[in-house]
């Protein structure tokens, strides 16, 4: 069951009485990677997600996860996946350390659960039933589920919402420690700064298909795209578009002599791309197009 | 809050071979305790049956015997009583527990979580089947044990009763079980489930024998209740329980064996049969 990809989808397509929710989808992700899949609500990411993951029945395509067709489950291949979905609930009444070492018995190569546990942030709540813990704390539990049986492929499904910053950089910092063992990830998320920091390439679905792919700072030309650069003269502030901010920034400081005042140079950010990715109008920052006559 | 660290394979646990029967005692332990700590919803349906038996007793009781034309005299309403509340108290315990937690676990995610691990999809029902085997157990011997203390009545001695009383009771709770799980996705949605459920339960009761003698009710009744499996239960454990010249006050003159055995089996089979094929482990507007 050795290939190159995880995960290798070829013209995936998914209707719910008569609506395309899956157009035709290409996708590959290799060993190891860390992919984030963007799109706005009802671009078909879930669907996608859960036919990977053996939840749903695709109508039409090619899929292989981790060398197997996912619409033909088996417990082994369930064992080396690892599933966070996106509502949880369930099991109210029973602890956190009694769910974790329930579920451990349920793979062959399960982690330890209590260091589980402690990697997830609720060494604390160890003896609190689930009804008891906080909309984060919760989601933390859904995560220790999903990584327990050391699973070579990850799902999690928009799995920081509702953290607060804290708890998203220590989510994270667990996320990039897996990655770094070798666990395969595939992260929905609706935070670009989560796929940007994590993410080792983002691919944007809108209308059930991929319309971008790549790294985080390459997506959508972001690299090409010309810099902002902002500065202030003669009290006013000025703000220059521009392939060669280098050069600029070298005419600026020479004219000035030295130190040029207010100067910023900025890129697109990932949001930027995005939202011009799913067609949605751009952000302030990048719709001007007043440009300052350059000096 | 510790830093996280985990690294793939850093520190395991070398643990015992996760084959099915281990998963499935261990869905039972875990059942056992997630029903044991909905404490009030225990104590309602352990109290229920001691307090319909109390009811029944002096509501219908009265000093006057039931079936006081029977050859050898009448019986206490109690004794009378009980069998039909054992069938019933079996009914409630494995097709409405189940209908209605299935509906649940279904609604909240925790059915599509447990289809997304290894664990084998027979340790689930079978763990099921644990917890309503240990639960029914209880209740039947908590109303034993009140019927004897508080009204008198004797449990049978002689091992035969027993026999009959051991394969009424897994016959029923088997078939139960398996019909409550299928008859959890009938429900639309978790809010609806008890509706649903507890209200075709409640009319079999009154036309199974429990609630009235059978006898009383109108043949056309009758027949249509000789159809579903409380009815047959009511009466295999009036066999167990009443004595045995009240076989002939039974409307076939018979207690029936054969038959309740027969029709018992075939509602099990049925109902496994719609278990395999159709139970779901995600709502139905999910996938």
């Amino acid at each position: 069951m050795t290939t190159t990809t995880a995960i290798r989808v070829r013209g995936l397509r998914k209707a719910y009485a008569g609506v395309t929710a899956v157009d035709g989808l290409d996708l590959d992700v290799a060993h190891g990677e860390v992919f984030a899949l963007l799109g706005p609500n009802g671009a078909g990411k879930t669907t996608t997600v859960e036919i990977l993951e053996g939840y749903r029945r695709r109508d039409v395509g090619e899929v292989s996860v981790l060398g197997a067709d996912p619409a033909r489950p088996d417990a082994g291949w369930r064992a080396r996946i690892g599933i966070v979905l996106q509502s949880s609930g369930g099991h109210d009444e029973l602890s956190v350390g009694e769910l974790v070492h329930h579920f451990a018995g349920y793979y062959p190569d399960a982690r330890d659960p209590d260091e589980v546990i402690a990697s997830v942030g609720l060494d604390e709540k160890r003896g609190t039933r689930a009804r008891h813990l906080s909309g984060g704390q919760r989601r933390r539990l859904d995560v220790a589920l999903g990584i327990l049986g050391n699973p070579a492929l990850l799902f999690l499904d928009e799995p920081t919402t509702g953290f607060d910053p804290e708890a998203r950089r220590e989510f994270w910092a667990l996320i990039s420690s897996l990655a770094d063992g070798g666990t395969t990830i595939i992260l929905t998320t609706h935070y670009l700064d989560e796929a940007e920091h994590l993410a080792d390439r983002v691919g944007v679905i809108t209308a059930g298909r991929v319309v971008a792919l790549d790294t985080p700072d390459r997506l959508g030309g972001r690299d090409q795209d010309r810099a902002v650069v902002r500065w202030i003269d003669d009290g006013r502030p000025h703000t220059e578009h521009t392939s060669e901010p280098t050069a600029l920034i070298a005419r600026l400081a020479q004219r000035l002599g030295g130190e040029v005042p207010g100067l910023t140079v900025s890129r697109p950010t990932l949001e930027d791309v995005y939202l011009r990715l799913i067609g949605e109008p751009a952000t302030p920052t990048t719709s001007i197009e007043t440009l300052e006559p350059a000096p | 809050m510790t830093t996280p660290t985990l690294r793939s394979g850093e520190r395991r646990i070398a643990r015992r071979k996760a084959t099915p029967p281990r998963i499935a005692v261990s869905r039972a332990v875990l059942e056992l305790k997630s029903y044991f700590r909905e404490r009030d919803s225990v104590i309602f349906s352990f109290l229920f049956p001691i307090i319909m038996l109390g009811l029944f007793s002096v509501v219908f009781g009265g000093g006057e015997d039931t079936f006081s034309d029977a050859p050898g005299g009448g019986i206490d309403f109690a004794r009378y009583f009980l069998p039909g509340m054992l069938a019933s108290g079996i009914m409630l315990v494995s097709f409405q527990t189940l209908a209605i937690s299935l509906a649940i676990e279904r609604e909240d995610g925790t059915l599509k979580r447990l289809r997304g691990t290894p664990m084998p999809p027979v340790a689930y029902f079978l763990g099921k089947v644990g917890m309503i085997l240990v639960v029914g157990l209880s209740q039947i011997a908590l109303l034993l044990a009140v019927a004897a203390l508080a009204f008198g009545v004797e449990p049978p001695t002689e091992p035969a009763k027993w026999l009959t009383f051991a394969w009424c009771y897994v016959l029923g709770t088997a078939g139960g079980t398996v019909l409550g799980i299928a008859y959890s996705s009938v429900p639309r949605s978790a809010k609806s489930a008890s509706a649903v459920v507890v209200g075709p339960l409640i009319v079999l009761q009154f036309i199974s024998g429990v609630f009235f003698v059978f006898n009383d009710l109108p043949s056309w009744l009758q027949n249509i209740a000789s159809v579903f499996p409380l009815k047959w239960l009511a009466q295999g454990m009036r066999s167990v329980f009443l004595p045995d010249r009240f076989e002939q006050v039974e409307v076939s003159g018979s207690w029936q064996h054969g038959q309740t055995v027969l029709i018992l089996s075939l509602w099990l089979i049925v109902g496994l049969v719609i278990c395999v094929r159709r139970f779901r482990w995600q709502r139905r507007d999910d996938g």
